[in-house]
């Protein structure tokens, strides 16, 4: 399939494609790295009047990486956040997520930003944002605002954003050197998107689970945070047979699954508590 | 046997040589259908239905019509003054239900996906706004998805006219099934689901059509398997000639099956063509491809297999339905696919008695056709299933009940149960060297170390008979004009290089290469002298294309006999000219040499002679430097290669998802003329049936409704899931050919998803799990097997 036809703009500062999207609103659409909008515009799954494509911003090509934390600007590309984060720390979770995003050739293209913004209930960079405790950095006609991840996500590829605002940039911040980082997701095919997957972290001081943070996907509309299993961790010793099976658990009694047609919410179930035993294997091993 | 140079190092037959073409290809030189281009060209594209089931109340174009760029819309009642409606009759199908079939919708819908009305415009994209300011209303109807309910009473028609969902029963009974179930030992039984899928070509179906009406000439390209049944076809349905109509397929990307057939949409744009005056190309997105591309293999079986106490296999019983979709494919029909599943059934083995019967239905989706292996996958792994649970029933070596049971007529031939004709097989062969190549006991020997170690691994093998280089009694006795025979031209130029020309078709399968190998040791000149066409019905002979294994069966002999053909006129021109006897001549390397192989006149002084100076020659002679040869097989309906194919497979107990480790073939082919293509045809085949196994599928919902609209959904196997695949051959000659040689193209595909099978189900019997009898093998149905105890004892 074609594209339905569209109107093609090409901005080079942030404040031209801000002023853009506040003429045009829900007519447009922002094109970063296109390997999801174009599929969904081929297909005609969307037909936006006008597309702003953000690729001449140079200013968003930005990535640092600090003592305070990685600052992704819009326009870098999974595989560039990939190199960098690696090369910081090879165990964090962005390191672990990032090869699961797509293929190979398709993270190349493709941006941070651009997943977070997509929304997509069955990415990984969403739920890894939630866990992270991301920052998404907003701008609009009115200037500059920052959300949480857990307050961007709102639903099925929804998000706070406003019609009128550029995603411009995400901010991760650095955790302690007690963390530890798990991420395992299931996929029929390697690069497809999850059946089911969990970001998670976990604060171990003397092999005791002082705090954790475990975040679903492709287990409800947007990432999905267990916190009813977190619960059940907290406190626990990293090798507490009980308190693991009382996450899973509250995992299965927590996670309200929509009913999926191809695999079934009892399937997804029963990833989801096998999901939760890798990642505290994954915590167990030194990182 | 070939006398010559066969077996000699010069020999090119036997000779791995890459596929010459592949280079142009893979460095993106390719001429696909989509790179052809004509002047005043418009393209198409297609309003489909959306729904699997409607009558049609409303169809307005005028507001599309008037759509930037359009030149045309187009429905039924435009095309029909140009263009006849068609039904698939065979008289190989006695009884088979015939519903009329129009290449754009006729006042109702019976699928979704089916051409509803054509608009052609500047460009594709223009074409694509133009369809979604058609205005359509329709009243639904009521659908049927499940095939296994459209014989129900109160199942919805659909075709109320023909007053029943039934297309067609197959039966079958040889011996005396009841007393062999009676007297049996051990008797297993399953219900087998197959599911829908079909064989993805990675360059998708498309057309392009140019009428010219001062010489009332149709010239078309087209991405087929077989451009002369697709001219012969046009011309019927158009009211031309044939020597009216034109057909090239220029390279082809894959074609599985999916390209053999007369498709409606790809008519409506040559009806198009010839109303418009206007070449019209018509190229399938993906959405179009997995819609209204046929699918396959859409069945379900009750079988059931007898044993007697020494573990000799007495007789099988099976019960299937088929679903087929809307319409039965023109013009073979996807009866062929119930056909050859029912009589495959059991075919490695010596079974004194067997029934089968199937239901062939028709349901709201997409037409069904031959997919790669016709029919034969399905029965195969209802036979290798079944024998697996009686070895294990037995509790024995899966392989030593296979071993005891097979069916080797040795120098002589006979029936299957089914009524196969076989001969020159070599199933013992083939498993002795499987065994080999595996390293059977020490491979045992890991898997029992790893079991213990806790991982959940399964083994499991499938036999096979495949039915290959179908001859001409199939198709000419039920009256259906398919061409069983081939046809090769060939012709010296005057440079002494050959041209040649050939009924076959190329799909990238590497028929080119192997033609031009016998030509090379048949003639007697190098490979790369040899430019060979394919695909062309304005200068091609008129013959089969590519479908059922037939290129180096039928293609390759066609191609040595015209070379031997060839090379005897050569040496008589040889010979008048030299004042030599041609006995004392011979052709090597392009030169005519003596019987020392002294060099008395090379291959192109003499053409040279021929073309522009054939007034050296003595009076009287006349050189022909060109000859062609239809080769037709006057014996064997078909000719049956064998083989085995084993699969090691681990499962994850926590999710369900099935990783193949390692896949291994033995095949029989009879003469190989090319080992590289060869193997690569029985890798290529495997994938697709591990593809089957674990994840390929039409999925529609219970109403018929369409799922899968992307290579997103549809899952095909890729690189990262595919085990190495190792091949190993056996050469049993055909003994009714001069090269020996069987069809090799599609033994890949027939057993892996079989081989998959029981290793799924080795696995989970080690582990005390269910057992699954239904493919695709998706990881819930894994699962929940891994999880059921009930067989635990
Ligand atoms: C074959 C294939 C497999 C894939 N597999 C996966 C997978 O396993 N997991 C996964 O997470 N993704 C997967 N993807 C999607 C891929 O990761 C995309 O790159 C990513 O989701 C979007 O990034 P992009 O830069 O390409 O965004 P685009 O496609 O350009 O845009 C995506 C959406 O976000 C909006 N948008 C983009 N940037 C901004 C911005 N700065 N401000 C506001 N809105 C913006 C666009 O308007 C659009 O709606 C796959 C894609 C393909 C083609």
């Amino acid at each position: 399939m074609k594209p339905a036809p569209f109107h093609y703009l090409a901005p080079a500062t942030v404040e031209a494609a801000v002023a853009l999207l506040a003429e045009h609103g829900d007519e447009a659409a922002v094109l970063a790295g296109g390997q999801s909008l174009m599929p969904m515009l081929a297909l005609r799954l969307t037909a936006p009047a006008i597309l702003v494509d953000i690729n001449r911003i140079g200013a968003l090509e930005r990535q640092s990486i600090d003592a305070a934390g990685y600052s992704f600007g819009a326009l870098v590309r999974h595989a560039d956040a990939w190199a960098a984060v690696r090369a910081d720390d090879p165990a964090h979770l962005l390191a672990r997520a990032l090869p699961h995003v797509a293929h190979q050739a398709i993270r190349h293209r493709g941006t941070i930003c651009g997943s977070l913004a997509l929304a997509d209930p069955a990415a990984e960079l969403p739920a890894c944002a939630v866990c992270l405790d991301a920052e998404i950095e907003l701008a609009g006609p009115a200037g500059r605002r920052r959300l949480t991840a857990d307050a961007f996500f709102e639903g099925l590829y929804t998000t706070a954003r406003r019609p009128d605002e550029l995603v411009v940039g995400v901010h991760v911040p650095r955790l302690g050197p007690d963390t530890r980082f798990g991420f395992d997701e299931v996929a029929r095919r390697h690069g497809d998107y999850a059946i089911l997957g969990l970001a998670a972290r976990a604060l171990v001081v003397d092999g005791c689970i002082k705090d954790c943070r475990l975040v679903y996907f492709g287990a409800g509309a947007r990432p999905v945070v267990a916190t009813a299993a977190q619960a059940a961790l907290k406190g626990a010793a990293l090798d507490d047979g009980h308190a693991h099976g009382r996450a899973a658990a509250a995992v299965m009694g927590e996670l309200a699954i929509d009913p999926d047609l191809r695999y079934g919410a009892t399937y997804k179930r029963q990833l989801a508590t096998a999901l939760l035993k890798r990642i505290i294997g994954q915590w167990k091993a030194p990182q | 046997m070939p006398d010559r140079l066969l077996g000699s190092t010069e020999a090119q037959i036997g000779a791995s040589r890459p596929r010459a073409r592949s280079r142009a290809l893979l460095a993106g030189r390719g001429r696909y259908l989509d790179d052809i281009n004509l002047p005043r060209q418009v393209h198409a594209a297609f309003l489909r239905s959306p729904v699997p089931a409607a009558v049609i109340d409303r169809l307005e174009v005028s507001a599309a019509a008037r759509s930037p760029g359009v030149v045309a819309v187009l429905t039924w009642a435009d095309l029909a003054p140009v263009c006849q409606a068609w039904r698939t009759l065979s008289a190989a199908f006695p009884g088979l239900a015939a519903p009329e079939q129009t290449p754009l919708a006729n006042g109702r819908v019976t699928s979704v996906g089916e051409p509803i009305a054509l608009v052609l415009a500047a460009s594709r994209a223009l074409a694509e706004d133009a369809v979604a300011a058609i205005e359509l209303d329709w009243r639904e109807r009521p659908a049927v998805g499940v095939a296994t309910a459209a014989l129900a009473a109160d199942a919805p028609l659909v075709h109320p006219e023909l007053g029943s969902n039934l297309a067609w029963r197959f039966a079958a009974e040889t011996g005396d099934v009841a007393a062999a179930f009676a007297s049996a030992a051990t008797v297993v039984e399953e219900r087998f689901v197959f599911s829908r899928h079909t064989g993805v070509t990675l360059e998708p179906r498309g057309i392009l059509a140019a009428f010219e009406p001062s010489e009332g000439r149709l010239e078309v390209w087209a991405s087929h398997q077989m451009p002369h049944q697709l001219q012969l076809h046009l011309g019927e349905l158009l009211e031309l000639a044939m020597s009216q109509v034109r057909v090239t397929a220029s390279d082809v990307g894959g074609g599985f099956g999916v390209k053999m057939h007369v498709y409606p949409d790809e008519v409506a744009v040559c009806a198009a063509a010839r109303l418009l005056g206007r070449p019209v190309k018509f190229v399938a997105d993906r959405l179009e491809s997995l819609m209204s591309d046929i699918h396959a293999r859409e069945h379900v079986i009750e079988a059931r297999l007898a044993v007697d106490a020494e573990g000799r296999l007495l007789a099988i019983d099976a019960k299937g339905v088929q679903g087929i979709g809307s319409h039965s494919v023109f013009p073979r029909s996807s009866t062929v696919e119930t056909l050859m599943a029912m009589r495959t059934l059991g075919a490695p083995y010596g079974l004194a008695a067997a029934r089968a019967q199937a239901d062939v239905v028709f349901q709201n989706k997409a037409m069904t056709g031959q997919y790669r292996s016709v029919g034969h996958p399905i029965a195969c792994a209802v036979t290798e299933r079944l024998v697996d649970m009686a070895a294990r029933a037995r509790g024995e070596d899966p392989l030593a009940m296979r071993r005891r049971n097979y069916l080797e007529p040795g120098d002589g031939r006979c029936r299957t149960a089914l009524g196969l004709e076989v001969f020159d097989l070599s199933h013992v062969a083939c498993l002795d060297r499987l065994e080999a190549l595996m390293g059977l006991p020490a491979l045992r020997q890991s898997v029992a170390a790893r079991r213990q170690a806790g991982e959940v691994l399964g083994l499991g093998f499938a036999a096979f008979v495949e039915m290959t280089a179908t001859g001409s009694e199939v198709y000419g006795m039920a009256g259906v004009p398919v061409a069983a025979a081939d046809t090769i031209q060939l012709a010296v130029e005057p440079d002494g290089s050959l041209k040649a020309s050939a009924s076959l078709s190329e799909l990238g399968q590497g028929t080119d290469e192997g033609l031009v190998q016998v030509l090379a040791d048949a003639v007697g000149v190098a490979p790369e002298r040899i430019g060979l066409e394919m695909g062309r019905t304005a200068s091609g002979p008129h013959g089969g294309g590519a479908w059922a294994s037939r290129g180096a069966a039928i293609g390759g002999e066609a191609a040595w006999h015209a070379g031997r053909k060839l090379r005897g006129q050569i040496l008589a021109a040889a010979a008048a000219l030299l004042q030599t006897p041609a006995a004392a001549l011979d052709l090597v390397a392009g030169c005519i040499v003596d019987a020392q192989r002294h060099e008395r006149i090379t291959l192109a002084a003499l053409a040279r002679t021929v073309h522009f100076a054939g007034h050296e020659f003595p009076q009287g002679t006349l050189p022909q430097l060109q000859v062609a040869h239809h080769y037709r097989r006057e014996a064997d309906i078909a000719i049956p290669t064998n083989g085995i194919q084993a699969a090691l497979v681990q499962l994850c107990p926590e999710t369900g998802l099935v990783r193949c480790l390692q896949h291994w073939v033995v095949h029989d082919c009879g003469r190989i003329i090319n080992p590289l293509l060869a193997g690569e045809q029985v890798r290529g085949g495997v994938v697709q049936g591990i593809g089957a196994a674990l994840f390929e599928h039409c999925r529609y919902d219970a109403q018929a409704n369409f799922l899968d609209g992307s290579l997103a959904d549809y899952l095909v196997p890729m690189a990262m899931e595919m085990p190495d695949i190792a091949v190993g051959h056996v050469e049993t000659l055909y003994r009714g050919s001069t090269l020996g040689a069987k069809g090799a193209g599609e033994a890949g595909t027939c057993a892996a998803s079989a081989a998959v099978l029981n290793a799924v189900n080795d696995a989970l019997a080690a582990v005390g799990g269910g057992r699954l009898a239904e493919i695709p093998l998706t990881p819930p149905l894994v699962l929940a097997a891994l999880n059921d105890r009930s067989n635990a004892g």
